[in-house]
């Protein structure tokens, strides 16, 4: 094969298949480098840099949007059928299928109601906006990258890119010491988990010989099947071992959990909501990713080698209970953590780490499940999906109400919300419906995310599918949301019981306005979609098609 | 389609039984009313709260309206009448699914009519006055909500849509403890809540409606009679099993010989039914509540308002009794044979130590609310009382006389408790303490009320001629064929309690004269307070001296339920029908011609 050959394949197959199947993230790109141009011209350096990414996530959600539709729309469609329209792109570093259009309109949809939000709540300031925003859509990308990635250094590289954009936007506030302080943390701390998590790479690829991820339960197979020689499994587990290590990392999970506080309570409460719902949104998807890309053979058990499917029981079942434990000790860990906290951006810290369990949960059902009961694990993923679409819309209107209130009280400590209640009742109801959603009482969205988690583990648990783990993670998961409530309900109870501190600028926040509009734009999804969510299932279930 | 229109026939009733008062606190909610205009909010709330009990009247009393119209009970039919059938959500099988029966209708009315009363009894509520009704009405729409349910899923969102209302309404409107007992109330529902989800999925995922015959899936609705046949071929063709939430289902499937939930072992070598079993009964008998999950209540009772106090005791606790009913024996019948002495002996336990609890007490209200946790065990001797087998012989009805007793304990103590919560309200109001000891001599203050009150304590009590004496009779007769050491500990607990309530009522309304604060405070009952006071006392001699009227509802329904189960007792003693029912559920119910289905269909519909 000559050179001329191979370019003129590279080039059909990057115009012709992969930029087509591309087009959210190109029109992401294409705003950052307007954005900066922007900055650099005299003349154009007016223009407002928020407007300009808001249209650019405008066009990148509505491109989202089409490639979600284009997929076939309702289950049940033959397109679907084929573990949710598979397609590798960009010479199979990238995949194209369902959940990956999924995410991307999560990841779209979740950035143009962000630059909204932080149009209103003021931070940037407009001498920040193209900083801002230029960083906030480089970090998406990676993590639409994440969601994607089809080959382990594409989830490095991902995850790199979105990491590294975020390490300068939790120093955004020059000003503060905390900031900057938060900003060292992550970054020390990230580049920490990335240099375990390449090593880890490494290891798995001198062992299996490929990074891709389709190729690697075959290679797994392989080497497992021939004993082991040479020490290889170990090499294996611990290499995979090292690849949780940068996960759970971005996932926040307990015990690498520790950047998590200190950089929502140092960094502008915006910042955290990006944290906060995107990085986890786009983590839990890569948690997916390389489970899936481990332990489950492409195309679905049936298709694979008899020898693969034993090889591989063993495989799920490491992977099962890394992931299980760990979800269990996270979402515990930081539910308790949460109880003693007096910054509010400190508690939905602890939160986002306790919420990070209960998707793990669920992505540990759906591993478990995945060659005996492919159904249930097809419905698992649906979990992990409505669930990742609630927690945009509950999370953001947390952060949201946070920064918005941050505005008139110049505070962000839960004792400052003192008797709320009487000068913004609005406000207090938009929060009340929040917090209870996070807490999972129906019928607010987040009771119906959770009671999908919890159905997932149960069936699992009838379905006989690592029954004791999945017994443990049912009882965690349910003692969890009774502890769960002390917290949330706290902060309830001051807005509501406490008497206003007596130092208090009684300033009303109206829901009459436009950043109450905002707000009830945030809060009204969360209701809706917990009494009415059969649309939003049905669109979860074709995420949830990969793994069939 | 004739008979798709019969089959909601009471769909505007029932949905706006459940959903009036919440569309209503959300038009409240809104800013068109203004908050200054307390009057205003508390009227439309009386308002509404009427309307809904005349429209549970409408569906309980035909006769009061007329000739009896579709979707009205009908007296004597023990089945579920005025079913709602509407999907809700398709991938789950989730519906909205409701009726009523003679176990949940009574429960309903005295639902509306306690809800009706409380709103009279808020009149006295002067803080952020608004909030208080949104939050009351939303309560009312949730518990309607529980009683009228027949989707598991729906009746758990109810059951749980009800916490948050009143967290607010004892938190904020509470005494000085009510912070502490908010929270407290909440977390130990909520537990028991998450325990009942867990049960709730365990039996979604291992049910399957294809294990029932054609004639019960007509009859359990879980096919509607007008699209039965093309239904059932689809849920005969299914290739998997196919799950349901409705709670008729669930118990039909419960009951069947060969039930999955009796089959499957879950962990420890023990059945899913028993996990099951004990799982919603944790969650239940946590609302009811027993000794020793019953600290909660005398904190909630004695720290919420008046109004909510009367809810609480007089609402909130049947819902742990009518769950058990309802939910565990119907769709765990095995478990709940086998663990009969759990819940008659936590019945037994909880009489006793709530009447010597209430004897220790210097609160009047506080005695009060452990009056409630010793009365409320009577419902949980006479529920569980399953003395269907009695050695070699086979016999049901002292346990349909357990049951009945229960349910009538259930609807007495609603009435008499909420009484009794109301009455030291009016007394709180005046004097602004509850102290026994300081009482005495009001019946020299306030005679009329003084005679109400006492007539209210009476009922209380269990005095013959009022209605707290019948159902305590029929539990007590019923256990003596189950345990006769059970039999002559609640017999004897009738003593405990007529000593703290005689005892509560010579240290208050008798005596030479009042000696504590506010004498000055003691001025005679209201007119308002009287219209609330007098109904109370007199439906509690009318259910005293006619027990009939009540009867009349529950006993059609509870002894068909306790017959059912009780054949199923001797199925399972005795082997030889299990063969024969096996054999009728053999897949020949697939081959069965559709023209007999049609015909089924029909028959169902017409009904």
């Amino acid at each position: 094969m000559n050179i001329g050959t191979l370019l003129s394949e590279l080039f059909t197959d990057t115009v012709g298949v992969s930029l087509p199947r591309f087009r959210p993230e190109l029109t992401l790109v294409a705003t950052i480098v307007l954005l900066l141009l922007c900055r650099m011209l005299p003349l154009l350096r007016r223009l407002d840099s928020g407007l300009l990414a808001f249209g650019g996530v405008c066009f990148a959600s509505w491109y989202a949007y089409a490639d979600f539709l284009g997929l076939g729309g309702l289950p049940g469609d033959a397109v679907v059928a084929s573990a949710g329209g598979r397609q590798e792109i960009f010479g199979g570093l990238v995949v194209f299928d369902s959940l990956t259009a999924f995410l991307r309109l999560i990841l779209t949809g979740f950035l143009v109601l962000y630059v909204l939000l932080t149009k209103l709540s003021g931070i940037p300031d407009r001498e920040d906006g193209a900083d801002f925003y230029a960083l906030v859509l480089g970090s998406s990308l990676g993590m639409c990258l994440m969601a994607s990635a089809n080959h382990l250094l594409m989830v490095f590289l991902a995850v790199e890119m979105a990491s590294v954009p975020s390490y300068a936007l939790a120093g955004m506030l020059k000003g503060r010491p905390a900031s900057s302080e938060a900003a060292l943390k992550y970054a020390v701390y990230g580049a920490g988990a990335a240099g375990v998590m390449l090593y880890g790479i490494s290891l798995i690829a001198g062992v299996l010989g490929t990074l891709q991820l389709p190729a690697i339960p075959g290679e797994l197979a392989r080497v497992l099947s021939a004993g082991g020689t040479g020490g290889s499994a170990m090499v294996l587990c611990l290499g995979g071992l090292m690849l949780t290590v940068g996960l759970a990392f971005k996932l926040s999970a307990v015990p690498f959990h520790f950047w998590c506080p200190d950089v929502f309570e140092g960094a502008a409460a915006e910042v955290g909501a990006f944290l906060s719902v995107a990085s986890k949104a786009a983590a839990v998807a890569l948690l997916v990713r390389v489970a899936f890309g481990f332990g489950v053979p492409a195309g679905g058990a049936e298709s694979a080698v008899a020898a693969t499917v034993t090889a591989l029981v063993d495989v799920r079942h490491f992977i099962v209970y890394v992931i299980g434990l760990l979800a269990a000790i996270t979402c515990t860990f930081g539910n308790l953590a949460a109880y003693g906290q007096t910054n509010m951006k400190r508690l939905l810290a602890y939160s986002t780490i306790a919420h990070a369990g209960y998707l793990m949960m669920a992505v540990a059902a759906a591993v478990a499940m995945a060659a005996a009961a492919p159904a249930g694990a097809r419905d698992a993923i649906t979990a992990v999906a409505f669930y990742l679409a609630t927690y945009l819309f509950m999370n953001l209107g947390a952060f949201g109400i946070v920064a918005l209130l941050r505005n008139r009280l110049r505070s962000e400590e839960i004792a400052a919300y003192g008797g709320l209640i009487q000068t913004s009742p609005g406000i207090v109801v938009a929060m009340a419906v929040v917090l209870v959603s996070l807490i999972g009482l129906p019928p607010l969205s987040g009771f119906v995310a959770k009671f999908l988690v919890f159905s997932s583990l149960v069936d699992a648990i009838t379905a006989g599918c690592e029954r004791p783990l999945m017994l443990l993670l049912l009882v965690v998961g349910g003692l969890n949301t009774v502890v769960s409530l002390f917290y949330y309900l706290r902060v309830l109870k001051v807005m509501t019981f406490d008497p206003l501190p007596e130092d208090r600028v009684a300033e009303p926040f109206p829901l009459v306005s436009i950043s109450g509009a905002m707000v009830t734009g945030l809060v009204v999804p969360v209701v809706v979609f917990g009494i009415f969510w059969s649309g939003l299932y049905a669109a979860a279930q074709l995420a949830g098609a990969i793994a069939s | 389609m004739n008979a798709a229109v019969v089959e909601n026939a009471a769909f505007w009733p029932l949905t706006l039984i459940v959903f009036l008062p919440a569309v209503v606190a959300a038009f409240l909610s809104l800013p068109l009313v203004p908050k200054a205009r307390e009057e205003v909010v508390r009227w439309i709330t009386l308002g509404t709260t009427a309307v809904v009990f005349l429209l549970s009247l409408w569906l309980a009393v035909p006769q009061l309206f007329g000739p009896v119209g579709p979707g009205q009970f009908v007296l004597g039919n023990p089945d579920m009448q005025g079913v709602v059938k509407l999907p809700w959500i398709e991938a789950f099988g989730i519906e909205y699914l409701l009726g009523v029966d003679g176990i949940s209708l009574p429960l309903v009315v005295l639902t509306t009519f306690l809800s009706m009363l409380a709103a009279a009894a808020s009149w006295p509520i002067s803080k952020h006055v608004k909030a208080y009704h949104v939050l009351f009405l939303l309560l009312e729409s949730g518990m309607l909500g529980v009683f009228v349910s027949l989707d598991f899923f729906l009746f758990y969102v109810f059951w749980e849509v009800m916490l948050l209302p009143m967290y607010f309404l004892i938190g904020i409107w509470g005494g000085p403890r009510r912070e502490y007992a908010a929270i407290k109330f909440f977390l130990y529902t909520l537990l028991g809540s998450v325990l009942m989800l867990i049960a709730i999925l365990m039996l979604y995922f291992t049910s399957d409606v294809g294990l029932l015959s054609d004639e019960q899936l007509i009859a359990t609705h879980v096919v509607s009679p007008a699209t039965a046949v093309d239904e059932i071929a689809a849920i005969r063709a299914a290739d998997g099993a196919v799950h349901t939430f409705n709670l008729m289902a669930l118990a039909a499937i419960g009951q069947l010989p060969n039930s999955p939930f009796a089959a499957t072992t879950v962990w420890l070598d023990t059945s899913l039914e028993t996990w099951a079993f004990l799982l919603l009964l944790i969650g239940f008998v946590i609302k009811v509540p027993v000794v020793p999950v019953h600290t909660w209540l005398p904190d909630a009772h004695v720290e919420a308002p008046t109004p909510i106090s009367m809810i609480l005791a007089g609402i909130l606790l049947k819902l742990g009794g009518y769950g058990i009913l309802r939910i565990c024996y119907p769709i765990c019948p095995g478990a709940g044979l086998s663990l009969a002495w759990l819940v008659c002996g936590v019945g037994v336990v909880s009489m006793v130590y709530g009447a010597f609890a209430a004897l220790a007490q210097t609160d009047f209200k506080r005695m009060v609310a452990y009056s409630s946790v010793s009365h409320m065990g009577y419902v949980m001797l006479g529920l569980g009382v399953w003395s269907a087998v009695d050695g070699q012989e086979y016999r049901w009805d002292f346990w349909a006389q357990g049951v009945n007793g229960a349910m009538f304990q259930m609807l007495a103590h609603g009435i008499s408790s909420a009484g009794m919560f109301f009455m030291v309200g009016v007394l709180y109001d005046r004097v602004h303490h509850r102290n026994l000891q300081e009482f005495g001599g009001i019946f020299g203050k306030m005679p009329v009320y003084s005679g109400l009150a006492i007539a209210v304590f009476f009922a209380g009590l269990g005095l013959p001629g009022l209605c707290g004496f019948i159902g305590e009779v029929l539990v007590t007769l019923s256990s003596w064929n189950y345990s006769r050491v059970l039999a002559v500990i609640s017999a004897f607990t009738v003593i405990l309690t007529a000593a703290y309530i005689l005892w509560a009522i010579q240290r208050v309304y008798l005596g030479a004269e009042y000696r504590g604060p506010h004498e000055e405070a003691l001025t005679p009952i209201t007119p308002r307070e009287l219209s609330i006071a007098t109904p109370l006392v007199f439906l509690a001699i009318v259910f005293g001296v006619a027990p009939q009227t009540l009867f009349q509802y529950v006993t059609p329904t509870v002894n068909q339920q306790v017959e059912t189960l009780a054949d199923w007792t001797r199925d399972v003693h005795d082997g030889t029908r299990k063969l024969l029912v096996a054999a009728e559920h053999a897949p020949a119910d697939s081959l069965r011609p559709a023209a007999r289905l049609h015909d089924l269909a029909e028959r169902e519909g017409a009904r």
